[in-house]
């Protein structure tokens, strides 16, 4: 029996030896390192630790498991994506394929691909949102439209910067304030950046104490600042029933690609208002929203490859958030 | 056709203006939608009792009329997240914690604070 053989072979396949042997795999440490920061930002400094611990622990796993070249018993496997995107190939969008070749985080990852993730969240969401003060101040809607304007001068700006139309438009979405929505988008136009832009969203969303009071500070004026928000009137509880109906018609016929995100808010929103889905209501808030947490962030963490993750256009990407984010914040406070 | 991929700079900054448009477009719309909504729900109730005077029948308009609280209440109020049992427990510990009486103190929600909110 040739024992030193054995421990050789057992040497050269541990993940030890992928540091050093394997292509790139001192970016697997960096981002092992990175895995590490982010835990203790989620933990100690509590940035959106529901979604941090997992989108770092995602990110561990993911390179700890997978290494360029030595894929076998990787959790998860940027290269079958790229085959399941690559419209030239014959597992182009062939599920089959994935399901045959795919490690435990490629399975989690199923989900967001297919789009179920951030529209389960939706429903959570609407089963949180209380529309009332909406319903009695409509014209507060202009404010969330005015806090778009971050969207569209970071999509301009990644542009300028070398991104192709669709990596354009889901940077910029990162100043929509909204991480299901821009993992949603995301998914569907530029699935190649959805770990930086991902980490982006909730990054700056963890850091909204830190990045607005000084944009929104410097953008009213203290009597603004001081005006006490009243509820305008009361709103019935026939209003608050019809209103995700009226807005789930209305909306999916003007843009039907956001029925699923819009689809699931309202019916999530319907639950609540209804009065007779109690049970219903309370599983989206919680139980459900918890479950597809974790496997959402697990799975989106496991997409921060190093040898994907560690490029320069990650740089732009974190800047360009930054920027999407602060301006958004400006044109919703602009008076 | 413009090619959405590799997109000029004068045709991205065309897009984001004609986005940006189209976003204020669209919540305009759906302003109108919740406005118009708004004032037919707010129609029904008062629409409701004027037609049912002139038949003069009580006995019909009764269940439009809002019951009035009573003596002494300040009207109904909200609970999120939380057991009408422990919401109990909270206003008589408030209460007691003020040394006032229960029925002169007025509250308007109870919300349970978890801890990571904290």
């Amino acid at each position: 029996m040739d024992i030193l053989g054995v421990l050789r072979t057992l040497a050269s396949e541990s993940g030890f030896a992928a540091f050093f042997l394997a292509d790139g795999g001192w970016k697997n440490l960096v981002m092992i390192i990175i895995a590490f920061v982010l835990l203790y930002l989620g933990i100690v400094k509590k940035f959106e630790p529901l979604l941090l611990c997992g989108i770092a622990f995602g990110c561990l796993l993911s390179n700890l498991s997978y290494f360029v070249g030595m894929g076998a018993n990787a959790l998860y496997h940027p290269e079958i994506w790229s085959t399941f995107l690559d419209s030239t190939s014959p597992y182009y969008h062939s599920y089959g394929y994935i399901m045959r070749e795919a490690g435990l985080l490629d399975f989690f990852y199923i989900g967001v691909k297919a789009g179920i993730y951030p529209s389960l969240i939706f429903m959570g969401v609407g089963a949180m949102t209380d529309f009332g003060p909406l319903l009695a101040r409509p014209k507060s809607l202009m404010l969330g439209a005015a806090a778009q304007l971050g969207v569209f001068i970071a999509f301009f700006g990644a542009v300028l910067l070398g991104f192709t139309g669709p990596q354009a438009a889901s940077i910029g979405i990162i100043g929509g304030a909204d991480g299901p929505t821009a993992i949603f988008l995301t998914t569907k136009l530029a699935p190649e950046l959805l770990g930086p832009i991902a980490i982006a969203a909730y990054s700056y969303m963890a850091l909204i104490p830190l990045i607005q009071p000084p944009i929104m500070k410097a953008m009213t004026t203290d009597k603004m600042r001081k005006v006490k928000m009243v509820q305008a009137r009361e709103v019935s509880k026939t209003e608050k029933i019809v209103f995700p109906i009226v807005v789930a018609t209305f909306v999916i016929l003007l843009l039907p690609s956001t029925a699923p995100l819009i689809g699931c808010l309202m019916l999530g929103n319907l639950f609540r208002e209804c009065g007779v889905t109690d049970r219903l209501s309370d599983t989206a808030q919680n139980a459900l929203m918890n479950i597809v947490t974790i496997f959402l962030a697990t799975s989106v963490g496991a997409t921060m490859v190093g040898d994907s993750f560690l490029q320069l256009q990650t740089i732009y990407i974190i800047i360009l958030g930054l920027v999407a984010f602060a301006i958004s914040t400006a044109g919703g406070s602009t008076p | 056709m413009i090619d959405l991929v590799n997109i000029s700079i004068p045709n991205a900054a065309g897009y984001a203006l004609l986005g940006y448009l189209v976003v204020f477009l669209g919540l305009v719309m759906l302003m109108a939608v919740i406005i118009i909504m708004g004032k037919v729900m707010h129609r029904e109730p008062k629409a409701a009792p004027a037609a049912a005077a002139p038949a003069a029948a009580p006995a019909a308009a009764a269940p439009v009329v809002k019951a009035a609280p009573a003596p002494g209440s300040a009207g109904d109020f909200k609970l999120y997240n939380t057991d009408p049992r422990d919401a109990a427990m909270v206003m008589a510990i408030v209460a007691d914690t003020l040394g006032k009486p229960l029925n002169e103190l007025r509250f308007i929600s109870i919300r349970e604070v978890k801890e990571d909110e904290v």
